[in-house]
């Protein structure tokens, strides 16, 4: 046993120095010039990893471009979603560049840039369903799922699911709609595939991006209007007010036509 | 075809895999010299240690993994403090593995007759000579199942990281998928079925540990 136990303790040293080391070397290394963009990397053609193992999509390769002209250093950090506002109120990440919509709930938490991106919501089937919506009665008994703190399971709520709105629809009955929610619409849309939910509320470029894959169809578009914007921590205003002289700057070149070519045509 | 995006998708899931693995090695280690340290020391110190260690057990065993990252990654960047994902992330496992270890320790040390230390001690080796040569090698010896366990667990735990945003095997299978939908059911068997591979060698190296170090007399001597 005694030579094992001075092998033990020799590795145990080893690795405690090492730890030591390596602590103190992330806590030393602080770049001034950086900024760390914080996504959720399962939304395309938002953001995605590609075949490279690279994060990548319109997000991603717009909020690179305006931040390099910024002359910054951009890092990407993918992370769920649901965590994104904390990370950026806590300094864990300066910005968020997630398809995020400019929404007041969120506005109290964060700032918001000017809208880089408009969307609807659109009603995901699959190929072969025989639902078709022509008004909002057509949701009625419907199985729908979402993304947990998306706007689209916060439509479904708000609207579908409200009585109060129903009303101002003509609508005076309840429609028994079941919401499912999900981690990721990736999940949704598997669930989706499965035949265990009947339509899943998606953001309409991602909509159409899954329905491309062929399982799916785009039948219908609810018209909601949202913005996307990139969300910066609400003190940070000196970075937010760069942010968006940048952006509107990007919007008015070539680069920005393409980029939209590239990804939503 | 199924079997090429699984082969394509190698590299990026053995990238994952790496992270696992490197993440669970850490935090189990970690843990182990934790919890041995505290395991004795709730057996054979004087009070308030062994009451003190007890209070740390039900905190760390009572809060759900998940909160744990979160208050560690979150709750330190709020009070000024940034640390990386990953040491945050084997901060976290270590901490709630330790509780976890701590009973398996005791349990072996436990079942060492109390005569032996006593017996130690009266043949003249100090306290520390005593734990040393006497109840450490049979704690470790005896702890082996439950140990190997555990470390299956830790591996199992490392998945929940991602809400931090460590980048682990299951998170790279998921941009995969993302990628190439139809193709959701091989990538995540894939997936299985490398945890699985690396559980199963984990609990056949330790189970050859424990043929190893068989305390003859003592156990049913039928290990397989």
């Amino acid at each position: 046993m005694k030579k094992e136990m001075k092998a033990i303790s020799m590795v145990l040293i080893i690795s405690v120095v090492s730890l030591a080391v390596v602590l103190s070397g992330c806590t030393e290394e602080e770049k001034k010039n950086k900024i760390i963009v914080g996504t959720e990397a399962l939304f395309p053609p938002f953001e995605y990893v590609d075949e490279d193992g690279e994060i990548t999509g319109f997000d991603i390769e717009m909020v690179t471009a305006i931040l390099t002209d910024l002359g910054y250093e951009v890092e990407i950090k993918d992370m769920a979603f649901q965590q994104l506002i904390g990370a950026v109120q806590t300094g864990i990440i300066d910005v968020i560049a997630a398809g995020m919509t400019i929404t007041d709930e969120r506005l109290e938490q964060i700032s918001f840039s000017i809208p880089y991106y408009t969307s609807d919501q659109s009603v995901l089937v699959k190929s072969d369903s025989t639902i078709t919506i022509t008004n909002y009665s057509d949701f009625a008994d419907l199985t729908l799922g979402a993304q947990t703190g998306t706007t689209g399971a916060l439509w479904v709520e708000e609207h579908l699911m409200n009585d109060t709105w129903l009303k101002e629809q003509n609508i005076n009955y309840t429609l028994n709609i079941t919401l499912d929610t999900y981690v990721s619409y990736t999940d949704a849309v598997q669930d989706l595939r499965i035949g265990r939910i009947d339509a899943v509320i998606i953001d309409n470029p991602v909509g159409n991006a899954f329905a491309e894959e062929g399982a799916t169809k785009v039948i219908y578009v609810i018209s909601t209007n949202e913005s996307f914007g990139l969300g910066v921590k609400k003190e940070n205003t000196e970075l937010l007010q760069k942010i968006d002289q940048a952006l509107e700057d990007y919007m008015a070149t070539e680069e920005w036509n393409n980029l939209v070519l590239k990804y939503f045509e | 075809m199924a079997i090429d995006i699984v082969l394509d998708s190698f590299p990026q899931l053995m990238k994952g895999l790496a992270v696992t693995i490197g993440l669970t090695l850490t935090s189990v280690f970690f843990a182990s010299i934790l919890a041995i340290i505290m395991a004795i020391g709730r057996s054979y110190s004087r009070q308030p240690i062994p009451f003190l260690i007890l209070i740390y057990e039900k905190i760390f065993r009572g809060i759900p993994l998940l909160v744990l990252f979160i208050l560690i990654y979150f709750g330190l960047a709020q009070a000024g403090i940034i640390i990386d994902v990953f040491i945050a992330a084997v901060i976290g496992l270590a901490l709630h593995s330790t509780a976890y270890q701590i009973q398996i320790f005791r349990s072996a040390i436990n079942s060492i007759p109390e005569g032996q230390f006593t017996a130690a001690r009266s043949v003249g080796m100090s306290n520390f000579k005593a734990m040393r040569h006497i109840i450490i090698p049979q704690m470790l010896r005896l702890s082996i199942p439950g140990w190997s366990n555990e470390f299956t667990i830790v591996l199992k735990d490392t998945s929940i990281t991602i809400a931090i945003g460590v980048i682990d095997l299951m998170r790279q299978g998921r941009y995969i998928i993302v990628r190439e939908p139809e193709s959701a059911l091989y990538i995540l068997l894939f997936i299985a079925l490398i945890y699985f591979i690396l559980v199963f060698s984990i609990n056949r190296g330790l189970s050859y540990l424990e043929k190893r170090y068989i305390i003859s007399g003592l156990e049913v001597n039928n290990t397989r």
